[in-house]
């Protein structure tokens, strides 16, 4: 299942050297075969859509990406270098961030010390990085000694995002952004991504929300049972016909 | 503490930039009452209320100021007898520092260590080898304080490296089997070296010299109370201080939630390996200490039993409290001492049980309510007792309250002699009462608390009062059910708030 070359670059044809690039990627949890055969890239500065039903292997593609699961064949490579075998820390290191599903804040800490959990790596945060970050969420450091977990769903998922920003990453990793949150609370929390995205940060977003997230993607993938279904520009793949049924899952 | 090495001293403030300005206009959608929580947090009223405010708006070197000045006092007025201060203070002294490092361990790291009081007793040992008649070496105070933090951090740097992937449940397991095999090992293996049995099996090790620094002794029961004083001070500052820097919040953090921890590229397991040795170097250091206080290093004092003392301080005062740790050590110490055996207070004993009866009577409402039970009380236990008096006989009757308090004879039951299974049977109602009343609603429970309020008077009275030992553990145990049922984040604990 290693063959690298030749299939890769027969949809997407742009960019030369992907910021991300997962390679005919198998993952096991035990004996139960999670992804098969995945390719997957992000080019720099991109934002890609990952959409999928339920139990699809969105959340798994992510943990294989930063490290907390290994996959058994294929290989995980950031800025074209193998990272496969590489731990969390030091993916973090190279400049990846996620904003985990339910945002998994520090609930009894304050908006200050999660933002600066999301630096630890880097000493707990220099002041231009809280600055960034506050100039994105004026709202945090309005709120920065308030406790997170007394926070409401839509600023808490401004605390993941902000936490996570801390770490500088060239690649975010977004899992559900849009889950648990009112409607418009999931408009404004694309705009924010947008906004992110547009400040030069690529992207991976999971999502069930696909026509959301398709309306402010690049390109999108779709994912069904642990294998790619779709893939291409996120215009087209709003047209797709076979889009819906595939991200209902099956 | 190595990893805050490049921050010495006070921790660094995240920088706090000026904020971009907010747009004014509508307020929909914003959510100022979550904004607000900590102004439209009640006040509560009364001296309490005002204590309460107090101790909160102050900041903790003030606390821990306070604190000092009235520990420091202490000798001179309440204690001033050797064997009060002895008892009261310096025990109490041992107790928060022992707390302090078990704190660290699992209220900032949030490991279940079931181990520590083994780190304890190598402090103690380490001590007892090197500075008594044993071997012969009378090693100063100044040199072997910091070998036995070293003789404890050693044992626990290559558990908690051997246990690194064993977090959670699998820890408390690695840890108690390494307890129990550190009291096996004192106790039974005992093996020899230089012609002598290295722990002194279960004899232990007398005989110890006093803490000597730079030739000055300490011998007297002032100096040793103010010495460990200034060391749980120290001790406390260091946590302290620890606990506010990064690596703190990192703690924290790890503690909250492991795998966000993970993927903020927060080193969890070296983290909580790190707490884990800085408690076991805590506790090392207060074992060397607890045994030159008490001149002799026995492995019996470093059994489980201490473990659980140390557990209910720490979650008396609150998980992930300081100050909790001395205000449960303070609690627990206490009143474990008054429950002591040949304590030289029988008659307190008698007001704390009654006074707090009468206080938890007094709390509730309607006032009537408790006014009934009160008189239901007393009324049910003098007819139980005319009752008794004239079936069974004087025999039953007229046995002696430990302190020989005049009314009681006239309200309780005392048998003058050991009755067989007298005291069992008192029990088994008392069990059965309690769970009835659990189980019954409104005024039915009203009129069943006066016999069951009874039943607890003569369990306490016939069992209770003479079997201390057995006594304070049962209370230990009752105290944390209630504390846990009314607040559950301990004395001084912070409530969780949670919204998701």
């Amino acid at each position: 299942m290693t063959d690298v070359d030749g299939e890769q670059d027969a949809g997407n044809g742009a960019a030369p050297e992907p910021l991300l690039r997962l390679d005919a990627v198998d993952t096991f949890y035990g004996p139960i075969h999670i992804l098969q055969g995945l390719n997957l890239e992000v080019g720099a500065g991109e934002l890609v859509c990952l959409l999928g039903g339920n139990a699809s292997g969105k959340s798994t593609t992510l943990k294989t990406v930063l490290g907390i699961v290994r996959p058994r064949n294929g290989s995980v490579s950031f800025e074209g270098e193998d990272i496969t075998s590489r731990s969390t820390s030091y993916r973090i290191g190279k400049g990846m961030a996620i904003v985990p599903e339910n945002r998994r804040l520090f609930g009894p800490m304050t908006v200050l010390e999660n933002l600066e959990m999301g630096a630890y790596l880097h000493g707990g945060g220099a002041k231009e990085d809280f600055d960034r970050v506050y100039t994105l969420f004026p709202l945090l450091h309005e709120r920065r000694k308030q406790l997170a977990g007394t926070m409401s769903g839509g600023e808490q998922q401004m605390v993941a995002m902000g936490r996570a920003l801390m770490a500088k990453p060239k690649l975010l990793l977004m899992d559900e952004p849009s889950m648990g949150l009112a409607p418009i609370l999931v408009e404004r929390s694309f705009e924010i991504i947008k906004q992110v995205h547009e400040s030069g940060v690529a992207m991976l977003v999971v999502e069930q929300n696909a026509n959301v997230s398709l309306s402010i993607a690049d390109r999108g993938y779709v994912l069904s049972t642990g294998r790619l279904v779709l893939e291409g520009p996120a215009a087209e793949l709003r047209e797709h016909e076979d889009l819906r049924k595939a991200y209902l899952g099956r | 503490m190595s990893d805050a090495s490049d921050t010495p001293g006070v921790p660094e403030p995240p920088p706090e930039p000026e904020a971009p300005e907010a747009e004014p206009g509508s307020r929909i959608g914003i959510d100022s009452w979550v904004a607000e929580a900590d102004q439209r947090r009640a006040r509560g009223r009364g001296p309490l209320g005002l204590a309460a405010w107090g101790w909160e708006s102050a900041p903790d070197s003030t606390k821990l100021l306070a604190f000092v000045a009235i520990a420091a006092s202490l000798p001179f007025w309440l204690l001033k007898s050797e064997g009060d201060l002895f008892n009261f203070g310096l025990f109490t002294l041992i107790f928060v520092g022992l707390g302090l490092g078990l704190q660290v361990v699992v209220g900032l790291a949030g490991l279940l260590d079931l181990g520590y009081v083994a780190f304890y007793g190598i402090g103690a040992y380490a001590y007892a080898l090197l500075s008594s008649g044993y071997y012969g070496h009378h090693w100063p105070a100044e040199a072997t304080l910091p070998i036995a933090m070293g003789a404890a951090v050693i044992p626990a740097a290559i558990l908690g490296f051997a246990a690194r992937r064993l977090l959670g449940d699998y820890l408390a397991i690695v840890t108690l089997f390494f307890a129990q095999a550190f009291l096996v090992f004192t106790n039974v293996t005992n093996p020899t070296l230089f012609g002598k049995g290295i722990t002194g099996g279960a004899n232990g090790i007398p005989n110890l010299d006093p803490l000597t620094f730079f030739g000055y002794k300490l011998t007297s029961t002032k100096q040793l109370y103010f010495f460990t004083l200034g060391t749980v001070v120290v001790v406390a500052a260091a946590i302290y201080l620890a606990n506010q820097s990064r690596i703190g919040r990192a703690w924290r953090a790890s503690r909250e939630d492991p795998l966000a921890a993970e993927v903020m590229s927060i080193p969890v397991n070296r983290l909580k390996i790190l707490a884990f040795i800085f408690g076991s170097a805590v506790a090392g250091l207060l074992g060397a200490i607890y045994a030159a206080v008490s001149t002799a290093a026995v492995s019996t004092n470093f059994n489980i039993g201490v473990l659980i003392i140390l557990y209910a301080i720490v979650i008396l005062g609150g998980f992930g409290s300081i100050a909790g740790v001395f205000v449960g050590a303070i609690v627990i110490n206490v009143s474990f001492e008054f429950l002591e055996p040949q304590t030289d207070y029988p008659s307190f004993k008698r007001w704390l049980f009654y006074g707090l009866i009468i206080f938890v009577i007094a709390r509730l409402k309607p006032w009537y309510r408790a006014a009934v039970i009160l008189a239901g009380t007393v009324g049910f236990g003098f007819a139980v007792h005319a009752v008794v008096a004239a079936m069974a006989g004087h025999a039953w009757t007229t046995g002696k309250p430990i302190s020989g308090a005049g009314w009681l004879t006239h309200w309780v039951v005392i048998p003058r002699l050991n009755h067989g299974n007298f005291d069992n049977f008192l029990y088994i109602g008392l069990v059965l009462a309690v769970m009835l009343v659990a189980s019954l609603k409104g005024w039915w429970r009203t009129i069943a608390l006066a016999p069951t309020l009874y039943l607890t008077a003569l369990v306490w009275e016939n069992v209770l009062v003479t079997s201390p030992g057995v006594t304070a553990l049962i209370l230990f145990g009752v105290m944390l059910i209630v504390l846990m049922a009314i607040r559950p984040q301990g004395l001084l604990g912070t409530s969780r708030v949670e919204i998701v």
